[in-house]
């Protein structure tokens, strides 16, 4: 930025009252951006700090043992992170081509005086807050899952020899499934802005090449489109599982809170976050308590992975739009 | 001739899967709206305004839950605005090209998607561990911390829409940077940043898994920062998962509340956002 540098001398080369302003408010903002890197530094001591315990009781056997007993003090973190992690695979796969249709529509089809109030309308989805699913999803939707879904999923699909062992046992309602489907409809949001921000920096002459050649719409999203914002478009989807391993109000009115780990994802279980809003107001003893922070250092660890790669494509793609 | 109609055909059912897919959208919008309003609004009485939240089996309502998510709501903003304008002004003014701005842009927008409950313990082992008790202090400081980042990105972007031009005439006439910033920057920016500080209030108005281990709850009327506070979200999810359907119903009630605020700040965000300023 030139005019950025310029800038800087002309104020630089000032002397008196001016330059000890500028040198005070310049290390002002200085010192609040370095409190930014200062409370994530300060998330990462206090998690460790409050694992240790924890860590140096179960050791490595914390991440794949599944027994979690506050009675005999023995706890394993890996239900809840097998719950964690098969939730958000759910809401991927229900979430990724909604969102992935969403955008396409807003995007190519829609006409152009209801772009603005479909978009927000969308994103008003993500303004709603947790909470709201949660108890939503536990009043109306797991009723209506139990009722109709299940009952239907368990006669057809649980019946297939192989996978049938994925939608076995009673309808509950409440499990597995339903949260990761909740999940779905929070991330939606997320992925479709994401995912039609991107869209919208295609050039228009590539996609007008395309039409002129002859191209249906749907060919040119998939052949043009798609693979010019490639990176972006998986930046998006990141941006969304993050979103989703870290949810944590929705999903505790909905999964049951059952330390197991069943193959069917009709039943019952728990994830991390769901399992830390549930169990650490109640949990006494400080093993108890240090196994519960050290499963918020695992989330931590994983968001911030999923997260950071995230960012880093995005930053990619800025960077390649930007030439 | 058969290969461009089976194009066309396979074209007409991806467009209209994507209906489809923006249909069910917006679908579940309308269903949790829908059944929020239908459960909600019989549960609103004058009563909710008036009385605290009861013990299982009478009546009461929601005075000491809405007052203190007021107050913790209030001080994590008056705490989470300056700062995150602050360093949101390093980044814009200050770094642009530094390897440190680059380094807080990227922890900021991780902050910005982490998950809240992770904040929530945090704070728990920052504040809650070392007081020994649960507070609204507590409660209002993990809430600034999931403000600050929505501020600071929001800043940052308004202030680089302010066209250099400006900048470099005040510098023309002779003030210095700091003033220039003050004066000039800030207010060109003023309806984004104030757009971004009410995005920031809606998130944390219905923000609960970081008030969990850090305001906790309170059956009853306190104004005292000190000790554990009453808040919408706790008393929902508390109230909610209880089997009392007198409990249940105040639930509903709390929930079309917190929805009602934040639908309203997001679009009144909208509005002031889409006639800002300077457009990109």
């Amino acid at each position: 930025m030139p005019a950025d540098i310029a800038l800087h001398r002309v104020s630089a080369g000032k002397s008196g009252r001016g330059a000890v302003g500028d040198f005070l408010f310049h290390h002002l903002t200085f010192l609040f951006a370095l409190f930014v890197l200062l409370i994530l530094g300060g998330v990462i001591v206090a998690l460790i700090e409050g694992a240790i315990p924890a860590l140096r009781a179960f050791g490595g056997a914390f991440l794949y043992t599944d027994i979690w007993n506050p009675v005999t003090e023995k706890f394993g973190a890996l239900a809840p992170i097998y719950g964690t992690l098969v939730t958000s695979t759910i809401a991927m796969v229900i979430g990724i081509p909604v969102a992935f249709g969403v955008a396409m529509f807003i995007t190519e089809i829609c006409p152009i005086w209801l772009k603005r109030p479909l978009a927000t309308m969308i994103e008003l989805l993500a303004a709603i807050p947790s909470i709201i699913y949660g108890i939503w999803g536990m009043f109306v939707f797991a009723p209506f899952v139990q009722q109709y879904i299940e009952p239907a999923i368990i006669d057809s699909l649980g019946q297939i020899p192989g996978i049938g062992a994925l939608f076995a046992g009673p309808p509950l309602g409440i499990g597995v499934l339903t949260a990761g489907f909740i999940l779905a409809i929070m991330v939606l949001p997320f992925i479709s802005s994401i995912m039609r921000d991107v869209f919208e920096t295609v050039p228009a002459m590539l996609k007008e090449s395309a039409y002129g050649l002859g191209a249906t719409r749907t060919e040119v999203v998939l052949r043009i489109v798609l693979p010019y914002t490639r990176i972006g478009v998986v930046g998006g989807i990141m941006l969304g599982l993050g979103r989703a391993l870290g949810e944590t109000m929705a999903v505790t009115f909905v999964i049951g809170n059952a330390h197991r780990i069943g193959a069917s994802i009709l039943q019952p279980g728990t994830t991390i976050s769901a399992s830390l809003a549930n169990e650490f107001t109640e949990a006494v003893g400080d093993l108890y308590l240090s196994s519960l922070v050290a499963l918020g250092l695992i989330l931590f660890v994983i968001t911030f992975v999923v997260l950071a790669a995230a960012k880093l494509l995005l930053l990619r793609l800025q960077k390649q739009a930007g030439g | 001739m058969e290969n461009y109609l089976r194009r066309r055909i396979i074209n007409g059912l991806v467009m209209t899967l994507c209906m489809a897919a923006t249909g069910f959208g917006l679908l579940w919008l309308v269903l949790v709206l829908w059944t929020l309003l239908w459960n909600g609004v019989a549960a609103i009485s004058p009563v909710l305004f008036v009385q605290m939240t009861p013990p299982p089996g009478s009546t009461g309502g929601l005075l000491n839950a809405i007052f203190g998510s007021v107050v913790m709501t209030s001080i994590a903003t008056a705490i989470g605005t300056p700062t995150g304008i602050l360093a949101g002004t390093f980044l814009a003014e200050y770094s642009r090209g530094s390897r440190f701005g680059e380094a807080v842009r990227f922890i900021n927008d991780i902050l910005l998607s982490a998950p809240s409950i992770i904040v929530g313990l945090f704070v728990y082992e920052l504040m809650v561990v070392r007081m020994g008790h649960f507070s609204a202090w507590a409660g209002a400081v993990a809430l600034a911390i999931i403000v600050i980042p929505v501020v600071v990105r929001t800043t940052e972007d308004m202030l680089n829409l302010v066209p250099n031009a400006l900048r470099e005439a005040a510098a023309a006439l002779g003030s210095p940077r700091w003033k220039v910033i003050m004066l000039v920057c800030y207010r060109a920016a003023m309806q984004g940043i104030v757009t971004g500080v009410m995005l920031a209030v809606a998130r944390i108005a219905g923000e609960t898994a970081p008030l969990l281990f850090t305001a906790l709850n309170n059956q009853f009327w306190s104004t005292n920062l000190n000790g554990p506070m009453a808040n919408l979200p706790v008393v929902i999810f508390q109230f909610a998962m209880s089997p009392y359907a007198d409990w249940q119903t105040l639930a509903w009630a709390g929930a079309l509340l917190i929805t009602i605020a934040v639908l309203f700040l997001n679009i009144g965000a909208r509005a002031l956002a889409s006639w800002s300023t300077f457009k990109q």
